[in-house]
């Protein structure tokens, strides 16, 4: 009893003080078990060994394409023909929907180097193979929601809201590049 | 207020809105907040939360492990390993769940301990005891399949001896054993149910440990001096008075636990089971994990086959009728002079099990099991059911408040006086 009316005047703002330290002691500790856990989550080291792909250009002629594989997602390598990079640079830029230069676009101007998903809803549009829909310009067409796209990769007609994305990408030799 | 509604007492609105549609607030409230809890816990009292804490440990890594795991013979070890390797903060993930095994096991067995020593078993909580009893079994299920997954040579030999022991009951025991097998032999039709069930049994241990509260929350706890509380005198309210106590523990429970993580992780495993899996090589010393060995010791001591699988199942099992074996109607083994170091030697006898379990099956170990083996039986069906007529227990105590509170023998005026509650 004795403790009890001791403890009685500064009672109050003591346990306020207890409790705050308690519910922050906590909430510390929670969040540095959450951690681990949210980590373990994210891309593991063996995916992110696997974030770079090599590619050789020697054996892709003129007009040709490739599709290779880059952290789980086609990316579009297309050898141009000079007709095409012609036309990618003839269209006003202003007119497009997400405006971007033709030479913004490209290292090389024959060589276009894209991540082959669709911005619109996460499709892979055709455009690859010579017997592919190719869409009103000439580069690619997006069967999900009709997007076309030119021969720069560039929105032209369709829902998607941008260009297909470039990768990073550099050229290690004259023939070959190392995305990622 | 509308018919129908819970009458909450809660005054945030949002709380009481859902409170009185949902009475849970009020259910917490009652049954973890003013709950009326016997005063004179000491820290055994803990082990019940802490064993809730590691399950609740266990299923969250656990889920987490599995979100990297491949139930899959040629994938399963390499699996592992790149959780060990790749996975972010995959070692320290694993590290919980495989040691949280162990300490989960720890807190168990002191648990097991306390409701043995305290008499917790007793009218009225046998079911109580039971469903503990049940609980116990299931894990033993659960621990096992999960040793089974990393498919290292422990992984693979252990699942293979211990499926096999059911090959030792006449006629149906090779049928229940290519039943667990799913073939002809421990393989991937095995690794791949034993991952299904490793995910399964800890949601049902989890619906019976739902059980073993319910139970306990309507006959109460027991406590140290084994006799019922008198009134409000005897208790104090759960919160803040045994959420604070448990809390005390659990900061040193963490401690000792983090130590093995991240000081000893593989201190209580096998080295044998960072080897992958090889049906053809058997590993020269067969070992299950340390919590199994007192069972596995009880296994080897009998010369006989089908005998040695029922002595062993009936190690656990005869827990179950504990209740009745033990008629004594004094709880706590502190007022059973003879019970008391005839208990105290079973659960040394217990430890003597699980150390010669360890030990190859020769010479002394051998007969030292079968001793050891044969006082563990002796205990429940020999000593407990004479002692319940022989023995001649100490006074009880009037109350629990008495002893705690300080008061010598009651006076004719306190024992005169009536009790708030009886």
């Amino acid at each position: 009893m004795a403790d009890t009316a001791h403890a009685a005047p500064d009672g109050a703002p003591r346990r306020d003080f207890l409790k705050l330290v308690t519910g922050a002691f906590a909430a510390v500790g929670v969040g540095a078990i959450a951690w681990p856990f949210i980590a373990s989550l994210q891309p593991a080291k063996d995916t992110l060994a696997l974030a770079s792909t090599d590619v050789d250009l020697a054996p892709i002629t003129e007009g040709q394409a490739i599709t290779v594989m880059w952290r789980g997602k086609p990316v579009f390598v297309r050898n141009r023909t000079a007709k095409e990079i012609e036309e990618a640079r003839a269209v006003p830029v202003n007119s497009m929907p997400d405006p971007a230069t033709d030479q913004s676009r490209v290292q090389k101007d024959e060589w276009l180097v894209l991540i082959g998903i669709c911005t619109h809803l996460g499709c892979v549009p055709t455009g690859q193979k010579p017997t592919d829909t190719r869409g009103d310009y000439g580069g690619w067409f997006c069967p999900c929601h009709g997007s076309h796209y030119d021969s720069a990769g560039r929105i032209r007609k369709g829902p998607a809201p941008r260009n297909l994305d470039v990768p990073q990408y550099a050229f290690t030799s004259d023939t070959k590049i190392r995305i990622g | 207020m509308s018919i129908g509604l819970h009458k909450s007492e809660f005054s945030n609105p949002l709380v009481r809105w859902i409170d009185q549609r949902l009475p849970v607030f009020t259910m917490m409230q009652k049954e973890y907040g003013t709950f009326p809890t016997p005063r004179n816990f000491n820290y055994f009292w803990n082990f019940g939360a802490l064993a809730m804490v590691t399950l609740m440990i266990m299923i969250a890594t656990g889920i987490f492990l599995s979100m990297h795991y491949v139930a899959n013979t040629n994938l399963a070890f390499d699996s592992v390993e790149r959780i060990m390797r790749d996975v972010n903060s995959g070692w320290l993930i694993r590290y919980v769940h495989m040691n949280g095994a162990s300490m989960f096991f720890i807190v168990v067995y002191i648990h097991i301990f306390r409701g043995m020593y305290y008499g917790s078993y007793k009218a009225p909580r046998e079911l109580l005891w039971m469903l503990g009893v049940t609980i116990f079994l299931l894990m033993m299920a659960t621990a096992f399949m999960g040793y089974v997954l990393p498919w290292g040579q422990m992984s693979f030999w252990g699942a293979t001896v211990i499926t096999n022991l059911f090959s030792a009951f006449p006629v149906v025991g090779n049928f229940i054993v290519e039943l667990l097998w799913g073939g002809f032999s421990v393989d991937n039709a095995t690794l791949n149910r034993f991952f299904s069930l490793h995910y399964l049994l800890p949601f049902v241990i989890l619906g019976v440990v739902f059980l073993h509260v319910a139970a306990l929350h309507i006959t109460g706890s027991n406590n140290p001096l084994g006799i019922e509380p008198k009134g409000a005198q005897d208790t104090l309210p759960f919160h803040p008075y045994y959420t604070a106590k448990d809390s005390v523990g659990l900061v040193v429970y963490f401690i000792v636990f983090a130590g093995l993580v991240f000081f000893a992780p593989n201190y209580l495993g096998h080295a044998d089971n960072y080897i992958p899996a090889n049906p053809l090589v058997t590993p020269p010393h067969i070992v299950p994990e340390w919590y199994f060995l007192p069972y596995y010791a009880i296994l080897r001591a009998v010369p006989d086959k089908l005998g040695g699988v029922l002595l062993m199942f009936g190690s656990i099992l005869i827990w179950f009728v504990l209740p009745w074996l033990d008629r004594s109607p004094v709880r706590s083994m502190r007022f059973r002079p003879l019970a008391r170091p005839f208990f105290l030697l079973w659960a040394v006898n217990f430890l003597v099990l699980l150390w010669v379990g360890a030990k190859p099956a020769e010479g002394t170990y051998v007969l030292i099991a079968q001793i050891s083996t044969a006082y563990y039986f002796a205990y429940f069906l020999v000593v407990l059911p004479l002692l319940a007529k022989f023995e001649r227990p100490l006074p009880l105590p009037e109350s629990i408040s008495r002893p705690v509170l300080g008061g010598g023998p009651l006076s004719m005026g306190a024992a005169a006086k009536p009790m708030e509650k009886a």
